[in-house]
């Protein structure tokens, strides 16, 4: 579904307050972030600020301690995975979430299977359909066949079906944890072709990654997060260059805080 | 210095993806064609000492008589099994329905009403099972272990440890329904025969090709991703137990039948290392995420056929533990050619 109801640049999703708590490890201090229509936001921080828990936040993977979700200004609750899938939010998780004794097909509708009134699998319909966007995907060195294994592919193939299970449904969001790693220059370009195809169709993307180069030539807006804490967030016109946001993310590193003064801003 | 890169492999070239149409059946079949030719190996292996037994088709009839139980239960046991689970308590559940279908037929319910009564019990008793091993987050192993010992417990003492009979309902249409014969060229084919057939066949949709039994696969290989795709994964493994609970009843309610109408307290307890035997010798891995339905049927004939085999065969009673374990063992290093873990 397209998302027609809402303007460009307003919000789609808000994550306010969110407190995540593992045992004793706070995860997440109160992170608010809000996920605009038809932007591509980069979302940025060292290992273990807490990206992959705000994702999984956002996915309602994670049920947080504390603070709401918004899904176009009304809060759903309760908040699960099915809720999000529901929402048109459609995540390539960082572990991937395969199932690697069963086929790429089976991976692709996993949780969405095609099936008639009584709960059957539409085999036919389903094959047809993982053929057609592995084609159109194209994202791999050999002839995808729907019904291969996917504990048989290498790492980049299987993050392939990942990528095609989230674009299967045209969602209006989608997050991508860490695309990119393990995968080759080529694919990785074809990772960014597929994230501007998405923004070009006026959906949003959410993209994470630890190449810096990387995650500024794609995205629009930045949103950096240390030790669960937001640091800094800007529009990519807040900043003179990638070499401007390295040198702010350096410092968030070195003396844990960085000179928001020396973003410029924005009209 | 870079060197301009060599033209790409065009994808049309490379067929290494792309395998004929055997090698898929027995990618997609293979688990279940393993518990086949176990089956026939044991069969030859067996006739081949006694080939005039082995060869007269009435020499099956008490084997067919007996195989139906263990049949739906083994592969009702699958999809326990390939969620992840364990099921130990399925043999108190056989009891507890057999009694509860005999009660009712004694008070003045039809054979075929009590029957349906009887398995709407036996999915109500798995739904609990389900829920307490689910909601109560005990591994499942020792929570059905646990509730075995309770539920046959409470079926002693409300039995007080007496047989219950209705020898006069064997004559109605209910009990010619569930044994009546059918006579093949002097094999002698009964009705419960036939339903384990119909039952297996209905199992094998519903694994293979029903949204419930697509999502017991994902639940079993890998619990994470499919809770993160958005599958209850909760309600999914309540599911197996609720499965597990319909076969036991309907298990119950054929055991009691083909014993003339008695039910003792005990039915059922022979059940449990024959059923999980069963669904291991016909393939069905231990680690969760992937199974076979026919696999566990030809399973189910298998462990049948060794006892009344090996006898049939000429073997001393004595050995039929023996060449049991010797099968078991066997087939499990075979499977495990088979097919390892894909990770
Ligand atoms: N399921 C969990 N149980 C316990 N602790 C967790 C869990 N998930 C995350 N954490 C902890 O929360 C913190 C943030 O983890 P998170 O995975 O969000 O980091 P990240 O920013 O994605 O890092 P990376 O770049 O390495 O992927 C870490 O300290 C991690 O140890
Ligand atoms: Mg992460």
């Amino acid at each position: 579904m397209a998302p027609a109801d809402i303007a460009p640049g307003a919000p789609i999703v808000e994550l306010r307050n969110i407190v995540k708590r593992f045992g004793s490890v706070e995860a997440l201090s109160g992170v608010s972030l809000t996920v605009r229509r038809g932007e591509v936001l980069g979302l940025l921080g060292d290992n273990g600020a807490g990206k992959s828990t705000l994702v999984k936040t956002l996915a309602g993977v994670h049920d947080p301690d504390g603070g709401e979700v918004l899904v176009r200004g009304r809060r759903v609750s309760p908040w699960t995975p099915l809720a999000a899938r529901n929402a048109g939010i459609e995540t390539v998780f960082q572990d991937r979430a395969l199932a690697p004794q069963h086929s790429i097909v089976t991976n692709v509708f996993m949780g969405r299977e095609i099936t008639n009134a009584l709960g059957l699998i539409r085999v036919r319909k389903q094959t047809d359909e993982a053929n057609r966007l592995m084609r159109e995907i194209g994202f791999t060195s050999r002839v995808f066949n729907p019904d291969s294994t996917v504990g048989h592919l290498s790492g980049g193939e299987r993050q392939g079906v990942a990528i095609a299970r989230a674009l299967y449904n045209n969602a209006d969001v989608i997050v991508l944890d860490e695309p990119t790693t393990a995968l080759s220059l080529t694919e990785t370009q074809k990772v960014f072709r597929f994230v501007r195809a998405v923004k070009d169709s006026g959906r949003t993307v959410v993209f994470i990654g630890h190449n810096i180069h990387h995650v500024w030539d794609i995205a629009d807006r930045f949103f950096v997060i240390d030790r669960g804490r937001m640091a800094f967030e800007g529009e990519k016109a807040a900043f003179t260059g990638a070499d401007h946001l390295i040198g702010m993310m350096h410092q968030l590193a070195e003396t844990g805080r960085a000179d928001i003064a020396t973003l410029r801003q924005s009209a | 210095m870079t060197t301009a890169p060599a033209p790409a492999r065009t994808a049309a070239t490379d067929k290494r993806g792309t395998p004929g149409f055997w090698r898929m059946f027995y990618r997609r079949n293979g688990r279940a064609l393993n518990a086949f030719v176990t089956f026939v190996l044991v069969w030859a292996f067996f006739a081949a000492n006694n080939p005039t037994l082995f060869l007269i088709p009435a020499y099956y009839n008490a084997f067919l008589f007996s195989v139906p139980a263990t049949i739906i239960m083994t592969t009702a046991l699958v999809f326990v099994i390939v969620s992840g689970e364990l099921d130990l308590a399925f043999p108190s559940v056989i009891g507890a329905a057999g009694g509860l279908f005999m009660t009712l037929v004694i008070s003045g319910v039809p054979i075929l009403a009590a029957a349906a009564l009887t398995m709407l019990g036996g999915a109500a008793l798995g739904t609990a099972i389900g829920a307490i091993v689910v909601y109560g987050k005990i591994s499942s192993l020792v929570a059905t272990l646990g509730l075995n010992f309770f539920i046959v417990g409470i079926v002693n003492l409300l039995a007080q440890g007496k047989n219950i009979e209705s020898r006069d309902s064997v004559s109605t249409f209910g009990y010619a329904f569930f044994t009546g014969k059918w006579e093949i060229f002097g094999l002698q084919v009964p009705n419960h025969f036939l339903i384990a057939v119909v039952w297996t066949a209905l199992c094998y949709v519903l694994f293979r090709y029903h949204r419930f039994g697509i999502r017991v696969q994902m639940v079993g290989d890998n619990p994470d991703s499919a809770r993160q795709m958005g599958i209850n994964i909760d309600r999914i493994r309540v599911g197996v137990f609720v499965w597990s609970g319909l076969a036991a009843a309907l298990c119950g309610v054929i055991l009691v039948q083909t014993a003339n109408m008695v039910w003792f307290p005990t039915s059922g307890k022979a059940y449990l290392l024959i059923a999980l035997a069963a669904l291991f010798v016909g393939g069905t891995p231990t680690w969760g995420g992937v199974g076979t339905i026919w696999g566990a049927f030809f399973g189910a004939l298998t462990v049948t056929l060794i006892p009344s085999g090996a006898v049939g065969a000429g073997f001393a009673g004595f050995w039929t533990d023996f060449i049991f374990g010797l099968v078991i063992i066997l087939t499990m290093v075979a499977h495990r050619f088979g097919g390892a873990r894909v990770r």
